[in-house]
């Protein structure tokens, strides 16, 4: 590798030969960095000669440039894990050149991994010691001081009082290392690893699992368990321990230089206090591990490892790194994830479809944006037209046959890639292998499943599309035609009440009368819900709100766009006639009347009517939930519609919570800039009072707006546990007194559902447990309804 | 510790593309802002008979979707083959860019561009014909965007 830098042989002329010496300095640390960062790559020449040629060029950097060195190695210990074993192996022979320089590094990575630490990045720490750990395979750090280490975590499990997440860190970051360390450490040190690993057996069966089943994908134990995820790692590690740590997956790059390695000097770890637990920190919740393949779905080709293996832990994890690094760039992850070093050995694409599906899937949430996966997916399918469609094609059926014990909220997922990644290939399926779904009835998971798929393929394209696409059997599955209903459509509804008036509004919106004109015809609406002594008419009248909305909303069917603009231009009329609870409940009930059929439309009706506050978060929970909506409960839109309006609080919240933070800080800095400035005239003093108290009097105000805010959020969740415990309640005790089977397809949506409110909201719910659980969560509770709020709490214990 | 590698820094779908309005009233640097912070993405290479409905929920895949103008033929007043999106936040919109530019709406790959705001009379196309520009030129046969392009089908 040459040093080009006053060589470059650029004659650009006296300008450019002086821009590039005042840059030269940074031009050469962007250098180093890149440098460091490609090696590993494609090249043309072998990883040991680029690691030989990058470790001799740093080298010769170190008198000028050893702290840039120090850092951008420190930053791919800890951002770089897919490529370990290429920086341990480079920190290895820079080591064996400079031993001062190894001390450095080791010194630096310990501040960084206190560092990590203590701003709760807990999975960047997990990689700083695993770098650790295989700097002891490339003696640099001597393998004793990594057992002090280890022993100092593993001792965290002695800890009382302290949730049960922290401790779990501590083990998973020791047990996680062994496939890379356990097989020195167990050579240098037996009698202690073993002490060590008897506590962890210890530890391991003594944990609490109170969380597993609300992380599970399927319930079913078979054909692959959804384990938790520290049992199957200590499963893999003591398998490993009896095939005496013999692993031959990593790439161990170091084994090349054995020979100038084992003549350099090891550095000791300093001794490492686990940092204490403090309120605030926030460890990583605990996961199941996903599976859907094993050795007997790859036909041909490699065998894939097995769930227990070690391997099969280091290339998931290998590969969830990838997709970590470069998620962004769905090209790059793509090829990286595609030219995965050893990829001879496995059959790759199904590890990849795993661990994409893996993550997707992933409950609370997906590490990553969904639409990500569905557009990695198929990049990776025009890089291998051959073989990946395959595969993916044999997960969509595999998921399809195991849908029965599917959770829900994995059923909207699944349901959501299928669609849109069937839009990008002409809908092209074969429907024909699933008419099994024709026999069974229709709330069954998988009839469900394909009549929600094609509702979503048609709004990604029209309804004929969807007719055409499927065989002629499906025809029960195939959705409505998306039309609108009109009450006053024909003179055969002409004995309807208040269909004169309808008429009379239709004429006058399309004449362009003004509000007071409109508002003045639906005064000869009869109201029938009036009392008799309410003259004036100015209670609550479902029918003028009948009249007008459907009459508006006919008018305005043809697009979005049109529909926007009538709600917009009568918002003045809309406000009025839904002052209270009552209206806003009534115009939602009109907007479903109308636009059943069409669950897209009556969505953004919706968001639009609480974006222009003509309708609360909470009137829309209650109208979802109502008697009226009962048959629509188990439909995808209602919860879309549901989660939707939860999101918009939350973010209403937040967005106000800003503007005060922000105000705050500007009289902060306002006062702080009048003590430096302090002893200035009389005018300016008075002037900065009059600013202060300006602002004061606005952080007062949007300090009332942030607790109303919140006092509607919170009421809006009180809402819907209230009325989930209701329905699931009376469910229940009907099932036990009529002594039948509760576990119905209905239940078993219900009490998911449920489930997925407390994942799906999880961050902003933890502020509200103490009212929860006292108002609602109570033991009084039946025990299959508290037992979705236990679970949730184990999240976080 | 606080270094950034510039390696995983990379979010290139995200960046600003080389195409400028030529009718955007401000200077350069001002343009160049503007697109910057935009919420609002051009999309494009839609069929003709491309819905709001579709769009929407396609590019809601990405974020709530504040709105969306169809563009249109500026003497027909139908669709003309492109849009805008508007995003309520950045962060949306940069999804769009990195996950549904480039993918398929209606079976026709899209693109998508970052744009500086929409402005009324931008709904419309540039073209002579009253369609958009690429339709006045183009040699294929497209049977979603008219079939020729205005130069093919005039004598």
């Amino acid at each position: 590798m040459s040093r080009r830098r006053h060589s470059d042989g650029d004659d650009d002329g006296g300008q450019s030969h002086k821009r590039r010496r005042t840059s030269e300095p940074i031009e050469i640390e962007d250098r180093l960095e890149s440098l460091i960062c490609r090696v590993g790559e494609k090249s043309t020449s072998s990883l040991e000669s680029n690691l030989e040629g990058l470790a001799g060029v740093l080298e010769a950097d170190l008198p000028n440039y050893k702290n840039k060195i120090l850092r951008i190695l420190c930053a791919v210990a800890r951002l770089l894990p897919e490529k370990l074993t290429v920086y341990t192996t480079l920190v290895g022979l820079l080591n064996a050149r400079n031993y001062n320089f190894g001390g450095e590094f080791v010194e630096a990575m310990i501040r960084q991994l206190k560092e990590t630490l203590k701003a709760n990045l807990y999975t960047e720490a997990l990689y700083l010691v695993r770098f650790l750990c295989d700097l002891v395979n490339c003696h640099v750090i001597a393998a004793p001081s990594m057992v002090a280490m280890f022993e100092n975590f593993v001792s965290v499990t002695q800890e009382e009082d302290v949730p049960q997440v922290r401790s779990d860190w501590f083990v998973y970051v020791v047990l996680s290392s062994l496939p890379w360390v356990g097989k020195e450490l167990y050579e240098k040190k037996d009698v202690e690893m073993d002490r060590l690993l008897n506590q962890i057996d210890g530890y391991i069966k003594r944990r609490l699992k109170t969380h597993v089943p609300m992380l599970q994908v399927w319930t079913a134990e078979k054909p692959h368990p959804q384990e938790e995820y520290l049992d199957c790692l200590w499963a893999q590690i003591q398998k490993l321990k009896k095939d005496r740590w013999q692993e031959r997956h990593i790439l161990r790059p170091y084994i090349a230089f054995d020979s100038v390695l084992c003549e350099a000097l090891q550095h000791n770890l300093p001794p490492f206090t686990p940092p204490a637990h403090m309120p605030d920190c926030q460890y990583p919740m605990p996961r199941v591990i996903f599976r859907m393949f094993d050795y007997t779905d790859a036909p041909e080709g490699p065998v894939m490892p097995g769930s227990h293996s070690v391997e099969r832990f280091v290339i998931e994890d290998n590969l969830h790194n990838i997709i970590k690094s470069h998620w962004k760039e769905r090209k790059t992850c793509a090829a990286q994830l595609l030219s995965y070093p050893g990829k001879n050995k496995i059959p790759l694409n199904y590890h990849i479809v795993e661990v994409i599906f893996g993550e997707l899937f992933q409950l609370p949430c997906p590490p990553h944006i969904d639409v990500m996966y569905t557009t990695l997916l198929i990049e990776l399918c025009k890089l291998q037209p051959g073989s990946l469609p395959q595969v993916l094609a044999q997960a969509t059926e595999m998921m399809y046959m195991r849908l029965d014990t599917m959770n829900t909220t994995c059923i909207d997922r699944l349901l959501n890639w299928f669609s849109h990644h069937l839009s990008n290939f002409q809908f092209r399926w074969s429907w024909d292998d699933w008419t099994d779904c024709l026999a069974l009835d229709a709330d069954k998971p998988k009839p469900k499943f394909v009549k929600e798929v094609l509702e979503k393929c048609m709004r990604l394209s029209y309804h004929q599309r969807i007719v055409d696409i499927v065989p002629p059997t499906f025809s029960a599955l195939i959705p409505a035609d998306p039309i609108f209903f009109y009450k006053y459509q024909d003179e055969a509804n002409s004995a309807l009440p208040g269909f004169a008036v309808a008429i009379t509004v239709g004429n006058a919106i399309k004449n362009r009368a003004s509000n007071e004109e409109i508002l003045t015809v639906l005064k000869d609406v009869p109201n029938p819900n009036q009392e008799d002594d309410d003259d004036e008419g100015e209670g609550f009248n479902p029918l003028k709100i009948e009249v007008f909305l459907q009459t508006l909303l006919h008018l305005a069917a043809k697009s979005f766009s049109h529909s926007f603009s009538a709600l917009a231009k009568f918002h003045e009329i809309l406000k009025a006639l839904t002052d209270c609870d009552e209206g806003k409940l009534h115009i939602l009930r009109v907007v479903y009347e109308v636009w059943r059929n069409h669950p897209q439309m009556i969505s953004v009706l919706v968001d639009k009517l609480i974006r222009t506050q003509i309708v609360d978060c909470a009137a829309v929970a209650n109208w979802l939930f109502s008697p009226n909506m009962a048959h629509e409960f188990t439909r995808f839109y209602v919860w879309e519609i549901l989660h939707s309006t939860i999101r918009k609080m939350n973010k209403h919240v937040q967005k106000i919570q800003k503007e005060l933070e922000e105000a705050k800080d500007k009289l902060e800095r306002q006062q702080h800039k009048k003590q430096k400035d302090s002893g200035d005239e009389e005018d300016m003093e008075k002037n900065s009072e009059d600013e202060d108290g300006q602002l004061e009097e606005q952080i007062e105000r949007l300090q009332e707006k942030v607790e109303s805010a919140q006092s509607e959020q919170k009421n809006l969740f009180l809402v819907i546990f209230q009325r989930f415990i209701m329905m699931l309640t009376e469910h229940l005790v009907r099932c036990e007194t009529g002594s039948v089977d509760f576990s119905t397809p209905w239940y078993k949506n219900c009490i998911e559902r449920l489930q997925q409110i407390f994942l799906m909201h999880h961050v902003t719910i933890q502020q509200y447990m103490g009212t929860l659980e006292n108002l609602l969560f109570t033991a009084e509770l039946d025990h299959h309804i508290l037992a979705v709020y236990q679970q949730f709490c184990a999240l976080q214990l | 510790m606080s270094i950034k590698l510039n390696a995983l820094l990379s979010d290139s779908y995200v960046d600003v593309s080389q195409y400028r309005d030529q009718h955007f009233k401000g200077n350069r640097y001002e343009q160049e802002k503007l697109l910057k912070q935009a919420n609002t993405l051009y999309v494009g290479n839609l069929s003709f008979y491309t819905t709001e409905e579709q769009v929407y929920e396609l590019f809601s895949k990405s974020g709530d979707v504040k709105r969306i103008i169809i563009g249109l033929d500026k003497v027909k007043k139908t669709a003309c083959g492109f849009c805008f999106v508007e995003y309520y936040t950045r962060t949306d919109a940069e999804n769009a860019m990195r996950f549904v530019n480039g993918t398929r709406l209606d079976d026709r790959i899209i693109r998508t561009d970052w744009d500086a705001g929409f402005k009324e009379g931008r709904q419309y196309g540039r073209g002579k014909s009253g369609g958009q520009v690429r339709d006045e030129y183009r040699q294929d046969y497209d049977p979603a965007r008219g079939g020729y392009g205005k130069v093919v089908s005039r004598p």
